[in-house]
């Protein structure tokens, strides 16, 4: 794998230099195996993405109850009031 | 010097987000209200908990295929959701559900009007999407130390319509605005607040010399939330990138934000890498097909548009094209009008009096204020109606429509109340005419002398006299006669 | 006479199978909360030693246990499983109960609500005994990669349950549960379900809902029962089968009382026996137990015949770009702001989701984030998310034109007999691991595992049914045919 470390930070993971040369090595094998399917001639086949066959599942625009705020921030790492809060946000 | 300044031609795109009028948000139950309190409506679903799944709410594919239809495109045959991935908090699941290679629609056209202009601006592709919660920052974003979320509005269903690159000023980009806020208005799909951000608007805009076919380097802007604000950032924007390119610069592809107070864009911290979507359908939804037969059945159902409408209206109550457009702007105005014309049959004069005097109250374009105004339509027609009948003068009646539109009571009342209607009692106008000539001498001696006009003088004294109540055609022949009696 | 030497707490409720208590209860020869307390003493006697649990809900389940009672009491059971004993994978949401999946990152996560199989469970009056280790996420073949203890096998504790649901197959192994549930994405019930000796079966994709199970693979995610014999998994697949409103995925279709179905013989049974699922090293003993169990099958009447899935040796490939792809995706929720731990400090939000994650995740699933977000990215999604999505319909069409031939598919549910802990360090030997039980859940197709024979060092080694669609009746019936002809659930493990 060409840019581990890119692929780590689309991931959000921090990898610790080591992690990351582990994380290589291990992936090149695992892409390495993967590699056979390119013996696999697959022009014109058409991709699966659901395995069962199934189309246009809707629900009704009927409004249902909500849990309270208290039930939705229960898990919460960190709150302030009825918000859930979040450190310092930088764009990349 | 060199060469001249060149001649640029100004090239924009649009991309709207609207948010539908859906009772339930778009993959759960939760309700669409605007303004409940922070966190109270979610459920593990839109707040993306581990095990949730997305179910399509019915009515938002509706809404979409409706709006695609009267943007004229085409309703693919089948469409199907995919997840876009990048990590913000106001994204619980950390991607957004929305349609990427088969979206809902495609090209389609919008007519708009600039300058009594007619042009169709394409329509790339309508499609729909979830919302994301509302992030609130202690202080501007740059300084906060932290960011609280409210979840309420993620899940909420969005379209998004992308334009063609056809818009050519930041004028047509606003009057593209008002016609599509308008159509959604029309179609009842979206209540066009753009405060609220029910609808929201980011433009493509770039420069190139005019008679180039490519494109220039394409600079986004973010951040408008009026169409007053879209046009004066892209007005800015403008000016910003012609002179860049007078003076030879190279300009960057980049994110600009819209700063309304300080009245000029800036430029985003510029992206160390791309974004990288990775989009895939999305596995927890199934594909949608597009029945032909109830895509015609929502086509047979489409209500009058807009265009339509204002063609109708220069038809039939022989309006101009002016008044026409004006007028259709909104759905609740177009109403109102027609609501005024059946009570009172004379189309320009109630067009002349909804533009004169309702929309200096009410902008043309807000429905909630139009269908709420204190002066509804059957009142206008009634004040109208007394003017018709002599009751009072067109003068009065100014004052009257504002004082209806204060109160909210209507003509009749105010009129009564406040003794304003019109003295054409030929008896008592003839007693105060005699007073009114006893007392000015010199005006009747200059009448005498041939000087017409003289006339005039004593009939604004009758109506000083009367405070504006007399009728003024009855004066004006009760005086000559008198006069020609003397 | 049944039962291994050296059994330390056998007791007859807990040696029963799921139907066998249930006629118990009927009998008045025993109640649930009886059962419910035999379980509960014997999981304090013995799951320290087989670690099956991450947590035991004691007071519920003897709350939930005499609500049962009183319904057998006054002759009004709520259907064929209430009161029975039952472990759930920890993988499905409970309402109050935390639910880990096997990670850090969800140590201290207290669902809102319940699963719709928990809910479906029960309303059928199953009593939940506790929630079951499993790998982490449920990526991985062992219960090594839980991030709180490794799982033993209750036949051998030097070697792995198998996994992902090697808690549920464990328990169930172990006599630590009547029935449980458990969840499959590449294998995950079926293998553990191989290795422990018990009945483990994945329906097909879209026959149980999945609102509430945290998802690992959206589209091969299913969940499904681990029960001590085929007429146990007939009872629970009929109480958590059925159409959910909630999951868009979840077919329509009729379930049919399976447990009905069971006794019908299979005589004229076509079964298909695929070439590509007897690879070259493979466990010899494994292979022969298979072959004989065939030959078993055409005793009882069905004909056996040679088939090929010519696809079949790429579908591990294949579903090593989807499974990720798509558990990048779903894992991506997982960044300390809603639920789950967050690191102590972080300088700034980017920091604090880099930190958290890396905190949270176990070595196991940050590969998988690592190779799926590959997959997807800019570049590469066309040569490996794209190809391998290709790949996977070729996988479906060979199964489609088997079954144009033959009713079911009969092979090995595993190459092997279960590893010693620790012996599969390498993550592509564990994942080789699985290359029988893979393409079934690429096509979306019910599997199920029964035990078919033991090795020499008395370690069980399962016989896999693969099905049509929606066809799970075939498969269980076939299979309680075959179980019902050889004398192999008899034994039972010895834990001293
Ligand atoms: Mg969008
Ligand atoms: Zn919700």
């Amino acid at each position: 794998m060409q840019d581990v470390e890119h692929v780590a930070r689309l991931a959000r993971l921090e990898l610790s230099p080591e992690e990351g040369e582990r994380m290589r090595e291990q992936l090149d094998r695992i892409l390495g195996y993967i590699d056979k399917l390119r013996q696999l001639d697959t022009a014109g086949v058409e991709p699966t993405s659901h395995a069962v066959p199934m189309v246009n599942v809707f629900r009704d625009d009927e409004p249902r109850p909500c849990l309270s705020p208290e039930e939705m921030l229960a898990n919460a790492p960190d709150r302030s009031g009825e918000f859930f809060r979040v450190p310092r946000i930088i764009e990349d | 010097m060199r060469s001249a300044a060149k001649d640029y031609e100004t090239v924009i795109g649009l991309e709207v987000h609207a948010q539908l009028l859906t009772r339930s948000k778009m993959f759960c139950g939760c309700p669409t209200t605007f303004g409940a309190a922070p966190n109270s409506q979610t459920c593990p679903i839109c707040q993306g908990m581990p095990g949730t799944l997305p179910v399509i709410n019915r009515r938002a594919i509706e809404f979409g295929v409706r709006t695609a239809l009267a943007f004229h495109c085409t309703i693919n045959p089948g469409c199907r959701f995919a997840r876009k991935h990048y990590y913000y908090p106001d994204m619980p699941k950390n991607f957004q559900i929305s349609q990427y290679e088969e979206p809902l629609a495609e090209h389609g056209w919008l007519e708009v009007t600039v300058d009594g202009q007619e042009r169709r601006v394409g329509i790339q592709r309508l499609h729909l999407e979830e919302d994301v919660g509302k992030l609130i920052h202690d202080g501007p974003l740059e300084t906060a130390r932290s960011s609280l979320v409210d979840f309420n509005r993620s899940g909420v269903p969005l379209m998004e319509t992308v334009s063609e690159p056809d818009i050519r000023s930041p004028e047509e980009a606003a009057a593209y605005l008002r016609a599509f806020r308008a159509i959604l208005l029309y179609l009842g799909v979206c209540d066009g607040n753009m405060e609220e951000r029910s609808l929201r608007c980011d433009a493509n805009i770039s420069l190139r010399e005019r008679g180039e076919t490519g494109f220039g380097t394409k600079v986004e802007i973010k951040n408008m939330n009026s169409f007053r604000n879209v046009q004066r950032a892209l007005e800015f924007e403008v000016g910003r990138q012609t002179e860049a390119l007078a003076r030879g610069e190279r300009l960057v592809q980049e994110t600009r934000l819209w700063d309304a107070d300080r009245g000029y864009t800036r430029s985003m911290r510029s992206k160390e890498f791309a974004h990288d979507y990775r989009y895939f359908p999305e596995p927890d939804l199934v594909p949608l097909t597009m029945d032909r037969a109830r895509v015609e059945e929502i086509r047979a159902g489409l209500p009058e548009l807009p265009a339509d409408r204002r063609q109708r209206f220069m038809r039939a109550y022989t309006l101009p094209a002016y008044d026409a457009l004006l007028l259709t702007q909104s759905r609740a105005l177009a109403d109102y009008y027609e609501a005024a014309v059946r009570e009172f049959a004379r189309p320009k004069i109630v067009s002349n009096w909804i533009m004169s005097e309702l929309l200096r109250e009410i902008p043309a374009d807000d429905e909630k204020a139009l269908a709420a105004s204190p002066v509804p339509a059957k009142n206008l027609a009634g004040l109208l109606q007394l003017i018709d009948r002599g009751t009072i003068s067109g003068k009065i009646a100014k004052d009257v429509f504002e004082k209806m539109f204060r109160s909210g009571e209507d003509a009749d009342t105010i009129v009564t109340r406040e003794g304003l209607i019109q003295v054409a009692d030929t008896g008592a106008l003839a007693a105060i005419i005699e007073q009114i000539l006893a007392a000015n001498p010199k005006a009747v001696l200059d009448w005498k002398r041939g000087k017409k006009a003289a006339a005039g003088a004593l009939v604004g004294h009758v109506m000083k006299a009367t405070q504006g109540k007399a009728n003024p055609g009855v004066v004006n022949s009760l005086l000559q006669e008198k006069l020609s009696q003397l | 006479m049944r039962g291994g030497a050296g059994l330390s707490v056998s007791n007859p409720l807990t040696e029963s199978t799921a139907h066998e208590l249930v006629e118990k209860f009927r009998s008045g020869a025993a109640t649930p909360s009886a059962a419910t307390r035999a379980y509960l003493d014997r999981i304090t006697a013995l799951d320290p030693t087989v670690r099956a649990y991450i947590t035991v809900t004691r007071e519920r389940a003897l709350a939930a246990a005499s609500a049962a009672d009183e319904r057998w009491r006054t002759g009004r059971p709520k259907g064929p499983i209430d009161g029975v004993p039952t472990a759930v994978k920890d993988v499905l949401c409970t309402k109050g109960v935390r639910t880990t999946c096997g990670s850090k990152i969800l140590e201290r996560f207290v669902p809102p609500y319940d699963a719709t199989v928990i809910e479906r469970l029960e309303a059928a009056g199953a009593v939940i005994l506790g929630k079951t280790n499993m790998d982490e996420f449920a990526m991985g073949s062992s219960t090594e990669h839980s991030a709180f203890f490794a799982t033993r096998n209750p036949w051998d504790l030097s070697r792995v349950p198998g996994g992902s649901s090697g808690g549920s197959a464990a328990a169930v192994g172990a006599d630590l549960a009547a029935a449980a549930i458990g969840s499959d994405t590449g294998g995950s019930i079926r293998q553990p379900g191989a290795f422990t000796g018990t009945v483990g079966l994945k329906p097909t994709y879209g026959r149980v809902s999945r609102y509430g199970l945290v998802a690992f693979a959206s589209s091969l995610d299913q969940v499904g029962p681990l029960t001590k014999d085929v007429a146990d998994a007939a009872l629970v697949l009929r109480v958590i089968a059925g159409h959910d409103p909630l999951d868009s995925t979840s077919a329509d279709v009729p379930v049919p009382d399976y447990a009905a179905e069971l006794s019908r013989p299979i005589a004229g049974l076509r079964i298909g026996v695929p070439k590509e699922y007897f690879v070259e090293g493979m466990d010899p003993e494994v292979e022969r137990a298979v072959r004989e169990a065939i030959e078993v099958l055409q005793r009882l009447g069905a004909t056996a015949e040679p088939l090929s899935l010519p696809t079949t040796d790429f579908a591990l490939a294949a579903y090593y770009l989807i499974a990720p792809a798509e558990a990048s995706s779903n894992l991506a929720r997982y960044d300390g702001v809603k639920y789950g731990s967050r690191v102590a400090s972080a300088k700034d939000l980017i920091d604090m989701y880099s930190k958290t994650r890396a905190q949270g995740f176990g070595a196991e699933v940050k590969r998988r984030i690592m190779l799926g977000t590959y997959a997807l990215s800019a570049g590469y999604h066309e040569a490996y998310y794209a190809k391998a999505q290709k790949v996977r319909t070729l996988v479906r069409r060979d199964f489609e034109a088997a079954f144009s031939r033959v009713d079911v598919i009969v092979a090995p549910t595993t190459p092997n007999v279960p590893f010693k802990l620790g012996e599969k360090e390498d993550p592509l030997a564990m994942y080789l691991n699985d290359i029988f039980t893979i393409p079934v859940n690429l096509a979306g197709l019910p599997g199920l595992s029964v035990r078919c024979g033991f090795s020499l060092a008395s370690l069980p080694i399962g016989l896999q049914f693969i099905g049509r669609p929606f066809d799970e009746a075939t498969l269980l019936r076939a299979a309680s045919a075959y179980e019902q002809a050889t004398p192999w659930r008899d034994r039972r493990p010895s834990l001293g």
